[in-house]
C-alpha cells in the first residue's frame, strides 16, 4: 500500500521550526494518510519530539501542516485540539493528582455528548482492562506502563482523527511495549485512527507501521515504506544507531 | 471558662475573615503560582463599592450581590489586562506589579471616597444568642457561617462540577490542559475572578468592624498571610485551618499574654509565619512541591 | 573620526565620566548656599532617601534578594542614633559607627535564615519584618519612648563653619551619600560584586563556579540593611524627632517602589529613584492626597512592562542609542557594563 492510493489526512510542507535558542527542524516535508500509521524515526536529539511539537503548536513554525487541507501551522494549541488532533507528549503529561477516570473525562473536555463521552470511557477500560481496575486510583500512583496507557486513552476520549504518539516506549519493560503497541495497532485497524508515532524503538514502530521517516538533525534523510528502512542496512544503523 | 470559650468564638469569627481572604490567596496562587499583594486591596474596594450602592439606596443584600458579580468581572479583568503581560517573567517582577497594584487600589479608593473613617452596615442584628452556657454575639456566628457557606460552595465548585474539574487541571499542569483543549488562559483569568469575589466577602464582612477606610485590609492581609502560609499556600483547605488557628490564637494570645497585650497582636501572625517558613515551608498541609525555596 | 566614534572612545568616555562628576559635585555643593532652606531640606531627604534606595539596590538590584523590610532597618538605625543622643547623651557624630555596626549585625542576622528562603517567602517573611517593628518599637517605650517618640536636639554646625542649620545637615547627608555611593560602586565592581550578579542570573550556576553562596548573600543583606541604618541616621539629626508611626510598612514599600522607578540595576539609579520619592508627592499633592499613590501605582506596574531597567534603564539605552553607529545594533555603552542590571 502506497501513499499515493490513498488520501492524506496531514501533509506537511516545508516545516521549520524553533525551540530554545535555535532551529531544530529545517524544513520536513512528510504525509499521513487517512487511517495510516506513520512513524518518525531518528536518534536522540533528531527533533522528532518537535516535529510533534510542532504539529500541536507547542513551538514556533514556519511552513505548511494541511490537516485535510486546514493549514493548522501558527494555530494555538487548544485550537489544533479542537481540529481533533490529540497528542501523548513524552513523558506522558498525566495528571497526577487526578483519578484515571478524571483523566479521561479531561480527554472528553470538549465534547459535550455525555452519554458517548460515558460509553468511550467504557470502551477504553476494555482496551485496557488494567485502567479499569484502577479508575479511582490516583494517576500518579500507577505504573509507568500503565500510565502510558492512561495517556494513550486519554488521547483517543478526544475521538481525535489524529493522534500523535511521543515515544510511547520510553521507560516501559519490553513486554507492556509490545502489549501497548498491540493496542494501539488494534486500535488503528479498528476505529481508523490515524497516528503518527515518534520512537526510538524502530523495531516496533516499524512493525506497526505503514510509512517511515528517519530524521537526522531536522532533516528528513530516509522516507519509505517499513520494508525500505529494514532493507537498507547501512542507511538505517548509521542512522538509527543499530541494524533493524 | 466563660471568657475562653467567648474568646474562641470571637476568635474563629476574626479567624474566618482570615481564612476567606486567605482561601482568596491560595486560589490565585494555586491557578498562576502568583502571590497576590493586592488581595487586601481589592476586597477593601469591592467594600467601597458596596457601601456606595448601599448609600445610593440599594438594599443590602442586592448591593452585595451586585458587588459581588463586579468584583468577579474586576477581578478577571485585573489578570486580563495587568497580570498576563507579565506572567512567566521572574517573581521579582510579578512582586513588584502586584505591590503596584496595592499602592494604586489603596490610592484610587482614597480617591473617589476619600481617606475617612466611614461606618458599614451590619447585615446580621446586634444580638447575642445563649448556646448552653455560653453566649454568642450574633455577627460572629453570622460571619462565620456567610464564610462557611462560601468555602462549601467553592468546594462543589472544584470538586463536583465539570468547571472546576477544568480549573484544577488547568492550575496543576497547564501543558498537559491545553492539550486537551482547555483554553488554560481563560481558566486562570477565571481563578482570578473567583479570588476577588471571595474577597470581596471578606471586605464586605470586616468592614461592620473594623470600619471602612483605605487602609482597612493592611492588617488583616498580613493576617492572611499567616493563614495561607500556616496552611500552605496550595491549599484552600489549609487556608481555611491556618485562618481559624491564626484567629483563635490571635485572641488568645491577646487576652491571655501579658506582655502582648493589644498592641503587639500583630506579632502572632508574623511569627507564625517566619516559624512556619523556617521549620516546614510547605505549611499544614501544602504539597512539599510548594517548597521551590 | 566621527564625533559618536570619539564619544565611544574609552578615554573619552572616562574624561565624561569625571567631568559630570565634578560638575555634580560642584551643583552639588553650591545648591546649599543659593536655595531656601525648605529647598536645601528637600534636597537633604533626597540624599537620605538615596543612601537607603541604594542600599536595597544592592541586595535587591544586584543580588536578587527580594526585601519588603528594609523599613525596619531604617527605624533600627534612626531609633539607635536618637536614643543614643537623647537618652544617653551621646555627640551626634559618635552614634554613627555604632548604629552602622548594629545595622550591619542584624542584617547578616536576617541573611542567615533568609538563605533558606526564596522569591515570595522571602517576601513574605521581609514583610513581617516590616509589619511588627512599629508594634515593637512602641512597646519598648523604655528605650524607644514608646508612642510619643524620641525627640534629639538637631545637630548644629560649629561656629567657625558659619552654616546654617539646613546647610549643615545638607553637607552632612552629602558626604554620607558620597561615601556610600563609592563604597557601592567599589562592591558592585569587586569580586564579591560580580559573584552578587552571578548569583542573581543563576545561583545554581554561579555556586558551580565556585562562588560561596552563604558569605555572599549574607554580606549583601548585611550591607544593604547598614544603608538603610546610615539613613535612619542622617533621618534622626534632620527630622529631629522619631516615632514608631514614621517606620511603618509604607516607607519599605517606598524604598522598594522607588528602587524600581529609579532603575534596579543602577548605582546612580537610586538617586532618581529618590527624587522621585521626595518630589512626586509635592507635585502630585496639589491635585489630590491620593495622586501620588495612584501614580506611584500605575508607574510600578508600567514599569514592568516597558522600561524594567527603571529611569536609569532608560537614560543609558537612550544613550547608547546615541553612541550606535547608524546600522549596526545599540551597543551597551562599555563604562556602564558592569552596572548590568537590566531587567530585574
Amino acid at each position: 500500500m502506497t501513499t499515493g492510493e490513498r488520501d492524506l489526512l496531514l501533509e506537511v510542507r516545508g516545516l521549520h521550526a524553533t525551540y530554545g535558542q535555535g532551529a531544530v527542524l529545517h524544513g520536513i516535508d512528510f504525509d499521513v494518510p487517512t487511517g495510516g500509521v506513520v512513524t518518525i524515526l531518528g536518534s536522540n536529539g533528531a527533533g522528532k519530539t518537535t516535529t510533534l511539537r510542532a504539529l500541536s503548536g507547542e513551538v514556533s513554525t514556519r511552513g505548511s501542516i494541511l490537516l485535510e487541507g486546514e493549514n493548522l501551522a501558527g494555530r494555538s494549541t487548544e485550537a489544533i485540539v479542537r481540529r481533533g488532533v490529540a497528542h501523548v507528549p513524552q513523558g506522558r503529561g498525566t495528571f497526577v493528582n487526578f483519578t484515571v477516570e478524571e483523566n479521561l473525562r479531561l480527554g472528553a473536555h470538549l465534547r459535550k455528548d455525555r452519554d458517548g463521552v460515558r460509553a468511550d470511557m467504557d470502551r477504553m477500560y476494555e482496551h485496557f482492562p488494567v485502567l479499569g481496575e484502577r479508575r479511582e486510583q490516583q494517576a500518579g500512583s500507577l505504573s509507568g506502563g500503565e500510565q502510558q496507557m492512561l495517556a494513550v486513552a486519554r488521547a483517543l476520549m478526544l475521538r481525535p482523527r489524529l493522534l500523535l504518539l511521543d515515544e510511547p516506549s520510553l521507560g516501559l519493560a519490553p513486554m507492556v511495549t509490545r502489549e501497548l503497541f498491540a493496542i494501539i495497532g488494534g486500535i488503528n485497524r479498528e476505529e481508523n485512527t490515524t497516528i503518527v508515532v515518534v520512537e526510538q524503538n524502530a523495531r516496533l514502530a516499524l512493525d506497526l507501521a505503514d510509512m517511515a521517516y528517519v530524521l537526522e538533525a531536522g532533516r528528513i534523510v530516509m522516507a519509505g515504506t517499513p520494508e525500505d528502512v529494514r532493507d537498507d542496512e547501512a542507511m538505517a544503523s548509521a542512522y538509527l544507531g543499530y541494524a533493524v | 471558662m466563660e471568657l475562653f470559650i467567648q474568646q474562641v468564638i470571637s476568635g474563629l469569627a476574626t479567624g474566618s475573615i482570615y481564612a476567606s481572604l486567605a482561601v482568596a490567596l491560595v486560589l490565585i496562587y494555586r491557578s498562576t503560582d502568583i502571590v497576590n499583594f493586592a488581595q487586601g486591596e481589592m476586597a477593601m474596594f469591592s467594600a467601597y463599592v458596596a457601601w456606595a450602592l448601599i448609600g445610593a439606596g440599594v438594599p443590602f443584600w442586592p448591593a452585595l450581590l451586585i458587588t459581588l458579580v463586579g468584583s468577579f468581572i474586576g477581578g478577571l479583568l485585573v489578570e486580563r489586562v495587568v497580570i498576563r503581560p507579565v506572567e512567566g517573567r521572574p517573581e521579582l517582577t510579578i512582586v513588584i506589579v502586584t505591590i503596584g497594584l496595592f499602592i494604586f487600589f489603596n490610592a484610587l479608593a482614597g480617591w473617589l471616597w476619600t481617606y475617612q473613617v466611614r461606618g458599614f452596615p451590619s447585615p446580621f442584628p446586634q444580638r447575642t444568642l445563649e448556646l448552653g452556657p455560653v453566649r454568642a454575639g450574633l455577627p460572629a456566628l453570622g460571619i462565620v457561617a456567610v464564610v462557611g457557606i462560601v468555602v462549601g460552595l467553592l468546594f462543589l465548585l472544584f470538586q463536583r462540577t465539570k468547571l472546576g474539574l477544568t480549573m484544577r487541571a488547568a492550575a496543576e499542569n497547564p501543558e498537559s490542559s491545553r492539550l486537551v483543549g482547555i483554553r488554560v488562559g481563560w481558566m486562570l483569568a477565571l481563578g482570578w475572578g473567583l479570588a476577588a469575589t471571595v474577597g470581596a466577602v471578606s471586605g464586605v464582612l470586616v468592614a461592620p468592624i473594623l470600619f471602612l477606610s483605605p487602609n482597612m485590609m493592611g492588617a488583616v492581609l498580613i493576617f492572611a498571610f499567616a493563614a495561607a502560609t500556616l496552611g500552605g499556600f496550595d491549599s484552600p483547605v489549609g487556608a481555611v485551618v491556618g485562618g481559624l488557628i491564626v484567629g483563635v490564637s490571635e485572641n488568645l494570645a491577646g487576652t491571655y499574654v501579658d506582655v502582648i497585650g493589644a498592641d503587639l497582636k500583630i506579632v502572632i501572625p508574623m511569627a507564625i509565619i517566619v516559624g512556619v517558613l523556617l521549620v516546614k515551608p510547605a505549611g499544614l498541609f501544602g504539597s512539599p512541591a510548594v517548597e521551590r525555596v | 573620526m566621527t564625533w559618536r566614534e570619539r564619544l565611544r572612545d574609552p578615554t573619552t568616555q572616562r574624561w565624561l565620566r569625571i567631568a559630570v562628576f565634578v560638575a555634580m559635585l560642584g551643583i552639588a555643593l553650591w545648591a546649599p548656599f543659593y536655595f531656601t532652606p525648605f529647598r536645601v531640606f528637600q534636597f537633604t531627604r533626597v540624599l537620605i532617601f538615596a543612601i537607603a534606595v541604594l542600599g536595597l539596590g544592592l541586595l535587591t538590584g544586584f543580588n536578587g534578594q527580594i526585601s519588603l523590610g528594609h523599613g525596619a532597618f531604617f527605624a533600627i538605625g534612626a531609633y539607635t542614633a536618637a536614643a543614643l543622643m537623647e537618652k544617653a547623651g551621646w555627640p551626634f557624630l559618635l552614634v554613627v559607627p555604632v548604629a552602622l555596626l548594629i545595622t550591619f549585625a542584624l542584617g547578616y542576622g536576617v541573611g542567615i535564615p533568609a538563605l533558606r528562603l526564596h522569591g515570595l517567602y522571602l517576601a513574605l517573611v521581609t514583610l513581617a519584618l516590616a509589619v511588627v517593628t512599629p508594634p515593637i518599637l512602641k512597646r519598648f517605650s523604655g528605650i524607644t519612648g514608646g508612642a510619643m517618640g524620641l525627640n534629639i536636639d538637631i545637630p548644629q554646625a560649629p561656629a567657625w563653619t558659619g552654616l546654617a542649620e539646613d546647610q549643615f545637615l545638607y553637607l552632612l547627608a552629602l558626604v554620607a551619600a558620597i561615601a556610600a555611593f563609592a563604597l557601592a560602586r567599589n562592591l558592585v565592581d569587586s569580586r564579591t560584586g560580580r559573584a552578587m550578579i552571578a548569583i542573581r542570573e543563576d545561583e545554581l550556576a554561579a555556586e558551580t563556579m565556585g562562588v560561596d553562596l552563604a558569605r555572599v548573600k549574607t554580606l549583601a543583606f548585611a550591607w544593604s540593611a547598614m544603608y538603610a541604618g546610615l539613613a535612619g541616621v542622617l533621618f534622626t539629626w534632620t527630622i529631629g524627632f522619631v516615632s514608631p508611626e514614621s517606620f511603618t510598612i509604607t516607607l519599605s514599600i517606598s524604598i522598594l517602589a522607588a528602587l524600581v522607578v529609579g532603575g534596579l540595576g543602577s548605582i546612580w539609579g537610586a538617586l532618581l529613584g529618590a527624587a522621585f520619592l521626595v518630589y512626586l508627592p509635592s507635585v502630585a499633592d496639589d491635585l489630590n492626597q491620593a495622586a501620588p499613590g495612584i501614580a506611584f501605582g500605575a508607574l510600578l506596574i508600567i514599569a514592568m512592562y516597558v522600561f524594567p531597567g527603571g529611569i536609569a534603564g532608560l537614560a543609558r539605552r537612550l544613550w547608547g542609542r546615541l553612541l550606535a553607529p547608524p546600522r549596526a545594533p545599540a551597543p551597551a555603552t562599555a563604562g556602564a557594563s558592569t552596572e548590568e542590571g537590566g531587567e530585574p
